[in-house]
């Protein structure tokens, strides 16, 4: 089957995130298929390459971009959402005169259109959020 | 057409459990994980408002964030324990899922 993943908090904020991981993980092992997973509101802040969390802790950021590179994902991050927030990747940074990009390896921004698409193509759309 | 609710929040924190068992139909399943597992507990409100829930509704909860928090000891009755395989189970099996943030 092919699911779709919408996350709507931010990493350590409280669990979606860890959560919406552990589902995705299991949801492949079970052999079905990721189409999309949509990181909007304060979920967007999960794509940062910029976070160092404490060695003990989990990296929550280096565990998605992980995931994704094992299972060739597809991670979107809302731009409307991220721009709020001040998560650009190179392009956008460049197109509004700002010194600096964070996007993490494996994360792209795009548009709500990408949201839709993914509650049309998925045959469920799960969301983890705040 | 069967539908999953899930519930993340504690009902001693928010009212989404209460809600949604006003919406939940015969043939449903309500999945409570992260902090709606303190739903699934003995000698609570919550768990009262479980027993007296329709038969045609079935609840479950995520045992591995039941055990994060202590409470595998406190499980009330007629709820089905699932893990992360048993949480991706009830999403391919139901038709539509609605999470209650």
């Amino acid at each position: 089957m092919k699911f779709s993943i919408q996350i709507n908090e931010g990493p350590y904020q409280h669990q979606a995130s860890d959560t919406a991981y552990q589902f995705a993980k299991a949801a492949l092992a079970a052999g079905h298929e990721i189409f999309r997973i949509f990181f909007y509101h304060d979920g967007v802040n999960n794509g940062t390459r910029l976070a160092i969390p404490p060695q003990d802790d989990r990296n929550i950021v280096a565990l998605w971009t992980a995931l994704a590179k094992d299972n060739d994902l597809d991670m979107v991050i809302c731009i409307a959402a991220a721009q709020r927030r001040g998560l650009m990747d190179a392009d956008e940074a460049k197109r509004q005169g700002l010194d600096a990009d964070n996007i993490a390896e494996g994360f792209r921004i795009s548009g709500l259109g990408q949201l839709i698409e993914a509650g049309i193509e998925a045959d469920r759309l799960v969301v983890f959020g705040a | 057409m069967s539908l999953l609710h899930t519930i993340n929040k504690s009902p001693f924190e928010s009212n989404t459990f209460d809600t949604c068992l006003g919406y939940a139909l015969d043939g449903s399943t309500v999945l409570l994980i992260e902090d709606g597992v303190y739903a699934a507990t003995t000698d609570t409100s919550a768990a009262e408002k479980i027993k007296n829930a329709s038969s045609g509704v079935t609840f479950a909860v995520l045992g591995p964030d039941l055990q994060a928090r202590g409470l595998e000891g406190k499980l009330a009755d007629g709820i089905k324990v699932v893990d992360y395989e048993g949480f991706v189970n009830l999403v391919a099996e139901n038709d539509s899922v609605q999470s209650w943030l």
